[in-house]
């Protein structure tokens, strides 16, 4: 199955705005839950593992797995807590083995 | 220092009916909430996605507009995207989009709901492995519905998403289902409660109706999952009836039940028990929603699963029970408006008993193959928690140190139960005697700059002092 035929948008008509993805542009809702945009517009791995070096995706939607974690504007966040905004230039999460308390 | 009666940390169903009764008895309540809108998971979005998509997700979904409409009121402050890092007694930090707060209050009340019970199996890290829950999600909050997807366990829910999905035009793919019709019968001698529960087993059928009718497959009892893909999931192995199967899958949606969400009651400290029937942790509480410690209460999902309704109810009983203790409300007129609520709590618990043991949890998925990833975050695996247990490590958090299983960024609220439940299963000890991680500050990753916002002397709401 193509990427983009693994998800169906019920709200065709809903405006769209272009974001930047690992540096690849997306046309995605506006508004819409930025893990659900980027998921239905084909990105499969949001971030890639300390250790083994292996793609996440979301797995919860709802900030607890911490599987959809991308760096917008040098922080990282997680993109299930995100709402789509035209122009948001996101990264994959950095590969740090950092623990859940670092700051930056 | 911002101050009210009764901070609430989650705008599900217990918050939200929580934050309702309390008002309106008089109380000034800050409810605080990570999404942008109130609801929850189970009536996330509801205003919203009640008016576009209510036929598809249905009315109880809908009927949670009621909840939601009840915010409206003078003495409620709901902060949106309020992310909360730490509960220290009384005291809340958090950080909202307009920057980090403290505030003090005399109650807190912890309603942060469930999270889906991890089913740690082969390839269940890969991306296009979500949990049903997140698919339903994404159907509330953003309207797009997963094509041809496999459903993978037990359980109402599992059943629920499916018809959502069909409605919304989407018809799974098929449904893997752990349970056995062995578990079926066994329920059965609770027939009593699943009598009582006439309306859920009466919603249920039809559900399986609406999916016969559609043509979706079901295989119940099945066994020996594998998710395989390489870079992402491919297919779906599994054998049922002494057949093996393999059923290429694009989005595979895991669900086995539901489990509290103990991060918070942990951190504050207050004892939690093993519930043997949920194969969970729940916090210890009164009847009112009461912990050990002053001011301090928890309700909804996350202090026992009893689902939306009943999740309600322990709500209004903890918003009552907490204007008595600040003198709003007598004994008398607390327990005049209770008796209702507790009798209607006692009947919706009562279907429990029969529903755990008919979607009892995926087995091989509660002490998972050495093989098998249970630490998503650290990538830790079953056999390295058995290795570490080997060589002297007798509970979770010397299992931690020892691996780092539970030190990643979800601070083990994906992995707790599996460590636990392994290391259980080697010592031949029931789970409660074996324990759980120990939860500290911070509950979620935060800066230096929002903690130290909290110190900035321009920052009015602080000058304002303890008393501002
Ligand atoms: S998908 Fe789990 S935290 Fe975002």
């Amino acid at each position: 199955m193509k990427p983009d035929l693994r998800f169906e948008l019920l709200d065709k008509d809903a405006p769209r705005v272009t974001v930047r993805f690992a540096g690849q542009a997306y046309d995605v809702p506006e508004g819409a839950n930025l893990a659900a945009a980027l998921l239905a517009a084909g990105v499969d791995a949001f971030r890639q593992t300390a250790h083994r070096g292996v793609g996440r995706a979301p797995f919860c939607m709802m900030g607890a797995c911490f599987d959809c974690l991308v760096e917008v504007d040098g922080v990282s966040r997680q993109a299930c807590l995100m709402q789509v905004a035209p122009g948001l230039d996101i990264r994959p999460a950095r590969q740090l083995r950092e623990g859940p308390y670092a700051a930056r | 220092m911002p101050r009210a009666d009764l901070t609430i940390i989650g705008a599900g169903p217990a918050g939200m009916a929580a934050a309702a009764e309390a008002a309106g008895a008089g109380l000034n309540v800050l409810l605080l909430d990570e999404q942008p809108t109130p609801g929850g998971q189970v009536y996330r979005n509801v205003d919203e996605a009640a008016a576009r998509r209510g036929k598809i997700l249905g009315r109880d979904f809908t009927r949670g507009r009621a909840l939601t409409g009840a915010l409206n009121h003078p003495r409620i402050t709901h902060v949106a995207q309020a992310s909360v890092w730490s509960v220290e007694g009384t005291n809340v930090a958090y950080t909202a989009p307009d920057g980090a707060r403290e505030v003090v209050s005399d109650h807190v009340l912890i309603a942060t709901g469930a999270l889906e019970r991890a089913m740690p199996m082969p390839g269940w890290t890969l991306p296009g492995v979500m949990t049903a829950g997140a698919a339903q999600i994404m159907l509330k909050q953003s309207g797009i519905a997963v094509r041809e997807a496999v459903l993978v366990g037990s359980g109402p829910l599992l059943y629920l998403v499916a018809v959502q999905l069909l409605r919304a035009g989407c018809p799974p793919r098929a449904l893997v289902e752990t349970q056995t019709r062995g578990d079926m019968r066994h329920a059965l001698t609770h027939w009593r409660a699943a009598l009582r529960g006439w309306r859920y087993l009466q919603r249920g059928a039809a559900m399986l109706n609406e999916l016969r009718n559609a043509g979706v497959r079901r295989h119940v009892g099945a066994r020996d999952l594998a998710l395989l893909g390489s870079r992402r999931v491919e297919a779906v192995h599994f054998s049922c009836g002494g057949d093996l199967h393999e059923l290429p899958a694009e989005t595979v949606l895991l669900h086995h039940g539901v489990v509290p969400n103990v991060q918070a009651t942990r951190a504050l400290g207050l004892a939690h028990r093993w519930a043997p029937r949920q194969h969970a942790f729940v916090p210890v509480l009164d009847r009112w929603g009461l912990g050990a410690q002053p001011g301090i209460w928890g309700a909804g999902d996350g202090a026992g699963i009893g689902g939306a309704r009943v999740a309600e109810l322990s709500g209004r009983i903890a918003g009552l029970g907490i204007a008595h203790e600040m003198g709003a409300l007598s004994e008398a007129e607390r327990d005049r408006r209770a008796a209702p609520l507790l009798s209607a709590r006692a009947v919706e618990m009562s279907i429990r008993p029969f529903l755990d043991r008919a979607f009892p949890p995926y087995a091989a998925a509660l002490v998972p193959a050495d093989a098998v990833t249970v630490c998503r975050c650290e990538e830790v695996s079953a056999g390295e928690i058995r290795r570490a247990a080997e060589q002297g490590c007798a509970g979770p958090n010397q299992a931690k140190a020892f691996t780092r299983a539970g030190m990643g960024r979800c601070q083990g609220r994906f992995c707790g139960l599996s460590v636990t439940g392994i290391l259980a299963e080697m010592q031949g000890r029931d789970p409660g005697e074996i324990g759980y991680f120990r939860a500290r500050p911070p509950l979620r990753p935060v800066t230096l700059g929002e903690v130290a916002a909290l110190h900035d002397p321009d920052d009015p709401l602080v000058q304002a002092g303890p008393h501002g």
